[in-house]
C-alpha cells in the first residue's frame, strides 16, 4: 500500500485548512478492499471532523493565568495591562466574558511578521543620536524625502483662513461644524485637480465622484461592504499588500483569493491565471465579486500594462464582477514605463464604467500619512451614493481638509512637488539597489514606489516558508532592520523581501548595507 | 447593475429614507436667513454646540504653536504628518483623559492607554458594535434614543437594536422591570442579548441618570454577563443640578461588578462643538475589547494635525476651567429661555438639566393620540410653521405627541424668530379640534387671542447672552448627509 506523496510545500497556497486535506488524503490510501474509497474517505473526515469539534469547545477554557498582580479595584491607573483572562480568573466566580467572533480572532495578539515587525521598531525604534543600535525601519512605505518641500510652501503660505481665525465664512465656527459626511466641495474640488496632475493629465478626475475618507484604509473596507457580501470573494495578484487583509476582510467577512505571480514573468498578472483562480473558486461554491489590483503594485512595485489593464476590463465584464485598481502609489513613479489609471481605460470604453472603482490617498505620493485623507473614486452611482453615506464613520477632519484644499489648489506648487518627488525617490531607488547589489542581492526592475522587491532565495535554507521567516527574524533581531517578508504578502515563492528605502536618507544606507552584511555573510551557501 | 452590489449597499440600513430625514430636506431646500431667507426653515432638528465657538476661536488665535499652519507652529509639521501610529500621540490621549477626568470633577481617574480614537462617535458606537456583538445579536437600548442608532449600530455590522420601553407616565425613567421584561422578550424570540446601551445624559430626553438608575442598570448587566456601554457624549452640556454622574463613579462605588463589561463612548462634538473634527473616544474597562478597538481604529483614526491641536487645547487648564463653566451658563440661560417661552403658550417640556435640546409635550395639540397624528402635527410644524424639530416616533418613543428641539445650534435673533413662529402656531391652533384630556398631564394655561406677545420678547432680550451668531448655512450638495442629530 502507498500513501499518496505529500504534496509540495512550494506549490500549496498558505491556507491552514488544507492541512486537513494533507491528512486525509494519504489516509484514503490505508483503507483498502470493499468500499475502500468510502470507508477510506469517511473515516478520515469523520475523525477530521471530530477534532475540530473538540478543539473548538476545548479552545474556549480559559488558560491558567499568568502571574499578574489582583487589581486593587479602588484604583483604575494601576490596572496591570495583562491579558483579560488573568485579570477574570483573579476575581474568582465572576463569569466569562465574551466578545463577539470577530473581535476574538481580531484582539489575538498580530501572528505575521508584517505587523509583529512594525510593533518592534516602535518598542526599539533607530535614532542616530538617542537610538543608534535601535531598528531600521524597512517595513513601511512610507515617504519621507519630500516633506521639505511641503514644509517651505507652508512657511510661503500662512493664512488665517487655514486656522479658521479671521471671520470670513472659513472661521473656525465654520469648520467645527457639521460639514458633508464625504469632504468639503473645495476640497474635491482640489483632490480631483491633485489626482489629474498625479496620473499624468491624461484623464480628468471628476469632483463629483470623489468621495473622502479618513485614509485609503477605510476607503477599501467601503468598497468591500459595497460590492460583496459575507461569505463572497475578490480575486487578487499575489504578492500583494498585507493590509489587503485587513483591510478587505476584518469586519467584512469577504475573503481574498490570491492569483499567484511568479518570478519567471517577472511577477507579471496573467489573465490565464486570473481565469483559474475564478473558476476554482466557483467549483469551491464561492461567489467571486471583483478584482483587486494595486496598480503601482505593492510590494513588486510594477506596473500593468495598458494590454492587461484592458484585458482585466474584459475579463471583469465576461464574469460580471468589478475592479478595484488601488493607485495609491500613482505618484511616486520613477522609471520609463508609462502609468495607465483605470480611469483612463474606462474612459475610452463608454461602457462598463459602473464596475470600475479607484483608490487614492495621500499617505504615500504626498507624505501625510498621520492627516488620514483617502479617496473612493468610483464611476458607478449607486456605489458612489452608498459610499457617501458611509463615510460618517471615516470622514476627514476639517481643519486638515481646509490646509489640503489651499496646498492642492495651488496647481504649479503641486506641478513642482511631484517632479521633484519622483527624482528624488529615483535617486534613493538607484542608491539602494547600487548598495544591495554590492552585497550580491538583486532586485526586480521596479519603477514605482517607495520599496524594492529583494531576492534573497539563495541565502535561506531550507528553501521554504520557514527558511524565509528564519532568514526575516535574523535581519529584524540581528542586522537590527524591520523588512517585509514575502510571505506575508502571500508570496508563492519563498526568499522574497520588501525593502522600503523612501524613509532613508543617504547616509544611512551604509549603515543598513553595513548591518545587511552582518547576516548576509552568515547565510551565504558555501562555496 | 444594481444586482451587483451588496446588500448593505442597496438596504435601508442607512436609514435615510425614513419620514425622519423629510425634514432636512425640507431645510436644505429652503433653508432660513435673517435678510435672505426669512421665511425659511429654522433647524431646530440639529443637536450642534455653537453658542461657546468665541471661546476656543479666541484660544487657537492666542496660541499658534498648537495650529501647524502657523508660523510657529509648521516646525512640528514633519513629525505630525508622518505619525501614523493608530495608539495616536501619547500628548493626545492624556490631554482627553484628563479632559475627561475634569468633566466628572475628577471624581475618577483615566488611564491614557485606555484611550482609543474612531471616526468620531458615530465610529465608536460602530466599533463597539463590531467587538460586543455578532451579526444577529443584540443591544438593549432604552426609548426614546438616538434616531442615527439604528444606522451607526446595525447597518454594517448586522446586529438588533432592541427597545427598553420608558414612558411619560415615569418621567421616561429606566426601570428595572422594563430591562428585564424587554430581555425576557428577547430570550422568548431567540435573540441573544449581548449588551444595554444607555446615554447618559440623555438625547433626546436631556436628563441624567441618577445613581439609582445607574447602579440598576449595572447590577442588571453583570447579572445576565451582558455589556454595558454607557454613551457620555453630552457629560459636558449639564447646566443645573442634578449633577452628572459617570459610570466610572459607579464602578468604583461597586468593586465588586465586572469591569470587563463596561466601556464608554466619548466624543469632543458635543462637549465642546467640534462635531467637524471627527473626535470620538472609546474606553474599555476590558482589554480584549480595547486592543480589538484599537486595531479597528484603522478605520477612522483622528488626524495627526487635529491630535495636536486637541492636545494642546485640552491641556491649558485654565482655559477648559472657564470654558466649562461659560458653556454651562450659556447652555443653560439658552435653555431656560426657551423653555419659559414654550411655557408661556402652553407647551410643556420634560425637565431636563443637560444636552442641546428640550423635549417638547404637544400631545394636546394632536387631533388624536395616535403616531399619524404626531406625523401629521410634524408635517405642518415643518412645512407650515417652518420649523424643522424632530418627531418622538423617529426616536422610538412608545408614546406620541413628543417632540424634540435643538437650542443650541443658532444664534438669539434666529431663536426669537423660531419662538414667535411656535407661539403663532399655537395660538392660531385653538381653533382646531384638539385634545382636550391628554393622560396625567396638568390642565394647561391658556391665554386669550390678545396675547401681548411684545412684552415677553422684550424680556427676552433682556435675558438673552451674547454672543451673536449667524444660523448656521448649509451650503451642502446632499440632502441625505446629516451627522448626529
Amino acid at each position: 500500500m502507498t500513501r499518496s506523496p505529500v504534496p509540495d510545500p512550494k506549490d500549496e497556497p498558505r491556507n491552514p485548512t488544507r492541512t486537513g486535506m494533507r491528512l486525509i488524503v494519504p489516509l484514503q490510501g490505508v483503507v483498502q478492499g470493499r468500499g475502500g474509497l468510502i470507508l477510506g474517505s469517511i473515516i478520515p473526515c469523520a475523525l477530521f471532523y471530530f477534532l475540530q469539534f473538540y478543539l473548538k469547545r476545548h479552545r474556549s477554557s480559559p488558560p491558567p493565568s499568568p502571574p499578574s498582580p489582583s487589581t486593587s479595584t479602588g484604583n483604575l491607573s494601576e490596572l496591570p495591562r495583562s491579558s483579560s483572562r488573568a485579570n477574570l480568573s483573579s476575581r474568582g466566580s465572576i463569569g466569562r466574558v465574551h466578545v463577539s467572533s470577530r473581535a476574538s480572532s481580531i484582539a489575538k495578539p498580530n501572528d505575521s511578521p508584517y505587523y509583529i515587525g512594525l510593533d518592534r521598531v516602535r518598542e526599539d525604534p533607530y535614532d542616530e543620536m538617542s537610538n543608534p543600535d535601535g531598528i531600521i525601519e524597512l517595513g513601511l512605505s512610507e515617504n519621507r524625502l519630500s516633506l521639505d518641500l511641503i514644509e517651505k510652501w507652508l512657511e510661503e503660505n500662512f493664512t488665517n483662513s487655514m486656522l479658521g481665525v479671521g471671520g470670513d465664512g472659513l472661521g473656525i465656527g465654520g469648520i467645527a461644524t457639521y460639514q458633508p459626511m464625504d469632504g468639503l466641495m473645495e476640497l474635491k474640488m482640489a483632490m480631483a485637480g491633485f489626482m489629474t496632475e498625479v496620473m499624468g493629465r491624461t484623464v480628468v478626475f471628476d469632483p463629483a465622484r470623489v468621495v473622502l475618507t479618513s485614509g485609503a484604509t477605510p476607503a477599501l473596507e467601503i468598497l468591500s461592504f459595497c460590492l460583496a457580501d459575507q461569505g463572497n470573494a475578490f480575486l487578487v495578484p499575489a504578492p500583494y499588500y498585507p493590509g489587503f487583509d485587513r483591510d478587505m476582510r476584518w469586519r467584512t467577512g469577504v475573503e481574498l483569493i490570491p492569483v499567484h505571480c511568479r518570478s519567471c514573468d517577472n511577477f507579471a498578472l496573467s489573465i490565464t491565471a486570473l481565469e483559474q483562480a475564478f473558476n476554482q473558486a466557483r467549483k469551491r461554491g464561492q461567489r467571486v465579486r471583483g478584482i483587486l489590483i494595486s496598480n503601482p503594485s505593492n510590494p513588486v512595485g510594477s506596473l500593468l500594462s495598458r494590454d492587461t489593464l484592458y484585458d482585466l476590463l474584459d475579463f471583469a465584464r465576461e464574469r460580471n464582477i468589478h475592479i478595484i485598481s488601488d493607485e495609491i502609489f500613482a505618484g511616486s513613479t520613477y522609471g520609463n514605463e508609462e502609468f495607465v489609471s483605470m480611469a483612463e481605460i474606462v474612459d475610452s470604453e463608454d461602457t462598463d464604467k459602473d464596475r470600475v472603482h479607484i483608490i487614492y490617498g495621500m499617505s504615500k505620493d504626498f507624505s501625510i500619512p498621520g492627516f488620514r485623507v483617502g479617496v473612493v473614486y468610483s464611476f458607478n452611482e449607486n456605489v458612489l451614493a452608498a459610499s457617501r453615506k458611509l463615510t460618517r464613520f471615516c470622514s476627514v477632519s476639517t481643519p486638515t481638509q481646509q490646509l489640503l484644499t489651499s496646498m492642492l489648489s495651488d496647481t504649479s506648487f503641486i506641478q513642482e512637488y511631484l517632479k521633484t518627488n519622483r527624482r528624488r525617490i529615483a535617486s534613493m531607488y538607484d542608491l539602494f539597489v547600487a548598495a544591495l547589489r554590492g552585497l550580491g542581492v538583486v532586485c526586480t526592475k521596479s519603477c514605482a514606489g517607495l520599496y524594492c522587491w529583494v531576492d534573497m532565495s539563495r541565502l535561506i535554507s531550507p528553501y521554504s516558508e520557514k527558511g524565509e521567516l528564519d532568514l526575516w527574524d535574523k535581519l529584524l533581531n540581528i542586522a537590527k532592520i524591520n523588512v517585509t517578508p514575502g510571505s506575508a504578502c502571500h508570496c508563492i515563492e519563498p526568499g522574497w523581501f520588501r525593502f522600503c528605502f523612501a524613509t532613508l536618507s543617504e547616509n544611512e544606507i551604509p549603515i543598513v548595507v553595513e548591518r545587511i552584511r552582518k547576516v548576509v555573510e552568515s547565510c551565504k551557501p558555501p562555496v | 447593475m444594481d444586482q451587483l452590489l451588496s446588500k448593505i449597499a442597496i438596504n435601508d440600513g442607512h436609514g435615510e429614507n425614513s419620514a425622519f430625514f423629510d425634514g432636512w430636506k425640507a431645510y436644505d431646500s429652503d433653508p432660513y436667513h435673517p435678510t435672505q431667507n426669512p421665511d425659511g426653515v429654522i433647524q431646530m432638528g440639529l443637536a450642534e454646540n455653537q453658542l461657546s465657538f468665541d471661546f476656543v476661536e479666541e484660544w487657537v488665535r492666542n496660541n499658534p504653536k498648537a495650529s501647524i499652519c502657523t508660523e510657529q507652529g509648521a516646525n512640528d509639521f514633519r513629525d505630525i504628518a508622518i505619525f501614523q501610529d493608530y495608539h495616536g500621540f501619547p500628548e493626545f490621549r492624556n490631554a482627553v483623559a484628563r479632559f475627561m477626568e475634569k468633566v466628572r470633577g475628577n471624581r475618577v481617574r483615566f488611564d491614557p492607554d485606555r484611550i482609543v480614537m474612531s471616526g468620531g462617535a458615530t465610529g465608536a458606537q460602530e466599533t463597539l458594535a463590531f467587538c460586543l456583538a455578532d451579526p444577529g445579536e443584540a443591544l438593549l437600548v432604552p426609548t426614546p434614543y438616538y434616531p442615527a442608532n439604528d444606522r451607526d449600530l446595525t447597518w454594517r455590522t448586522g446586529i438588533k437594536l432592541l427597545p427598553v420601553i420608558c414612558e411619560s407616565s415615569n418621567n421616561f425613567k429606566i426601570t428595572s422591570s422594563a430591562l428585564e421584561s424587554a430581555y425576557n422578550k428577547a430570550q422568548e424570540s431567540n435573540i441573544k442579548v449581548k449588551g444595554l446601551l444607555l446615554n447618559n445624559p440623555s438625547n433626546p430626553l436631556g436628563t441624567v441618570l441618577d445613581k439609582q438608575t445607574l447602579t440598576e442598570s449595572l447590577n442588571f448587566t453583570n447579572n445576565k454577563n451582558i455589556h454595558l456601554i454607557c454613551d457620555e457624549i453630552y457629560s459636558a452640556t449639564v447646566f443645573s443640578k442634578p449633577d452628572f454622574i459617570s459610570i466610572a463613579e459607579i464602578i468604583e462605588e461597586n468593586p465588586n461588578c465586572n469591569r470587563e463589561l463596561i466601556h464608554i463612548v466619548y466624543s469632543l462634538s458635543k462637549d465642546l462643538g467640534f462635531p467637524g473634527f471627527r473626535v470620538g473616544i472609546i474606553y474599555s474597562y476590558n482589554d480584549s475589547v480595547t486592543n480589538c478597538a484599537r486595531k479597528m481604529s484603522s478605520f477612522g483614526l483622528v488626524s495627526t494635525q487635529t491630535q495636536h491641536l486637541i492636545a494642546s487645547m485640552l491641556s491649558d487648564e485654565v482655559f477648559l476651567d472657564r470654558f466649562i463653566v461659560e458653556s454651562s451658563k450659556r447652555l443653560g440661560n439658552r435653555h431656560s429661555v426657551l423653555v419659559k417661552e414654550l411655557a408661556r403658550v402652553g407647551i410643556e417640556s420634560l425637565k431636563s438639566n443637560a444636552g442641546l435640546y428640550c423635549w417638547m409635550d404637544l400631545r394636546r395639540l394632536l387631533k388624536e393620540f395616535t403616531f399619524e397624528a404626531e406625523m401629521e402635527l410634524w408635517r405642518v410644524i415643518v412645512n407650515e410653521v417652518k420649523l424643522n424639530v424632530s418627531p418622538g416616533s423617529s426616536f422610538h418613543c412608545s408614546e406620541p405627541g413628543w417632540f424634540r428641539v435643538c437650542f443650541a445650534n443658532m444664534d438669539d435673533e434666529t431663536l426669537m424668530v423660531a419662538l414667535k413662529r411656535i407661539h403663532k402656531f399655537v395660538i392660531q391652533s385653538k381653533g382646531i379640534n384638539v385634545v382636550n384630556e391628554v393622560p396625567n398631564s396638568r390642565k394647561q394655561y391658556r391665554r386669550n387671542n390678545k396675547l401681548e406677545i411684545n412684552l415677553s420678547f422684550r424680556r427676552l432680550d433682556g435675558i438673552m447672552m451674547e454672543p451673536h451668531k449667524m444660523s448656521p448655512h448649509s451650503p451642502m450638495s446632499s440632502p441625505l448627509v446629516r451627522a448626529r442629530t
